[in-house]
């Protein structure tokens, strides 16, 4: 799908997403010696940032509820995507798993 | 001395590139395909530098998600860094405010990683120097990369699903995140959450995912201590 969004708006995200970026890159290299450490309950919560976010991420991109339970398990997106789960766990290699992501969905959507 | 250091730094991150490449290639494809110009896509490659912030602000923007939660949104996604520029900022005490400004702009997973692994290993080494030859390339590496996904993207046919590798990137990232108990029960809940909420008003889905899953991390954490 491609955005309804004009060039404006599109400037104006990718600005205010550059400024926002940079503030939370510079915080503590800039506060250094005024503030040291990330409050011990803030670093808590920072440490499911990527955990939550790529889950979040993910999950919506791999499964699509459908009527029955069966057609939900074998959507090939989600077959794919198990695929290349393991592919990840095994070798944690972003080059691998998107091949054998991509390939499994492939096969299974043009020769399957 | 220190110019041994900068190509240290370029040494040492040449295997990771590897999997850089890709991830910037899918970044310019996913831009491609949200409708987003050369110019705008290496405009945003530029301008924000963070790979899974770009692949989620463009997934919200071709929905016609509100500006200001595609905005939130890739904020949140980039929060991790705080935890990094708060780690790595006592080995650029001594650097110039210019430099602390630029150094921060390129502070990325993996050139964190990187030099923190080396900086824990020899005291001798140029801060600034081995940092900016990770930092610096990964930069070079990802800005090319994404003019080469945009050209690419544009004249890939639509039932290839090319879009699919966007979901793979993150899951590559996810996979080595989920490194104990405390971070599986976030990630899983998140999930949960993203799917069932993937009808909330104003793209809203990803970031109340989000929220649950690190409050239910803690939450675990702290009854399972």
């Amino acid at each position: 799908m491609t955005t309804s969004y004009g060039p404006v708006s599109i400037w104006g995200v990718i600005v205010a997403i550059g400024v926002v970026t940079f503030l939370i890159r510079v915080s503590f290299v800039a506060l250094f010696g005024r503030l040291d450490t990330v409050p011990p309950r803030v670093q808590q919560a920072l440490r499911f940032v990527p955990a939550a976010v790529l889950s979040a991420l993910v999950a919506p991109a791999l499964v699509t509820v459908e009527p029955t339970v069966v057609e939900t398990l074998t959507n090939d997106r989600l077959v794919a995507g198990g695929v290349a789960a393991a592919v990840a766990w095994r070798t944690e290699n972003v080059f691998a798993t998107i091949g054998v992501g991509m390939v499994a969905l492939w096969t299974l959507r043009f020769l399957v | 001395m220190s110019n041994s250091d900068l190509g240290e730094g370029v040494r040492t991150v040449a295997p990771v590139l590897l999997g850089v490449v890709p991830f910037a290639l899918v970044a310019g494809v996913a831009a491609a395909s949200a409708g987003l110009s050369l110019l705008e896509a290496m405009g945003m490659s530029v301008i924000v530098f963070a790979g899974a912030s770009q692949l989620a602000a463009l997934d919200l923007l071709s929905q016609d998600a509100p500006l200001a939660v595609v905005v939130v949104t890739a904020a949140v996604i980039n929060l991790r860094m705080m935890m990094y520029s708060a780690s790595i900022a006592p080995h650029f005490r001594s650097v110039s405010a210019r430099w602390k400004a630029v150094l921060s702009y390129l502070l990325t997973d993996q050139a964190y990683a990187l030099s923190l692994t080396r900086f824990g290993e020899d005291d001798e080494v140029d801060r600034k120097r081995f940092y900016l030859g990770v930092a610096a390339t990964l930069w070079v590496v990802w800005q090319l990369g994404t003019i080469a996904g945009v050209v690419l993207g544009a004249g890939v046919p639509d039932s290839w699903g090319l879009e699919f590798a966007v979901p793979l990137v993150f899951l590559a990232v996810l996979v080595p995140a989920l490194e104990d108990r405390a971070s599986i029960v976030a990630g899983a809940v998140a999930a949960v959450v993203a799917i069932v909420g993937g009808g909330l008003p104003l793209n809203l889905g990803l970031l109340v995912a989000a929220a649950v899953g690190i409050a239910v991390g803690m939450t675990f954490e702290e009854v399972a201590a």
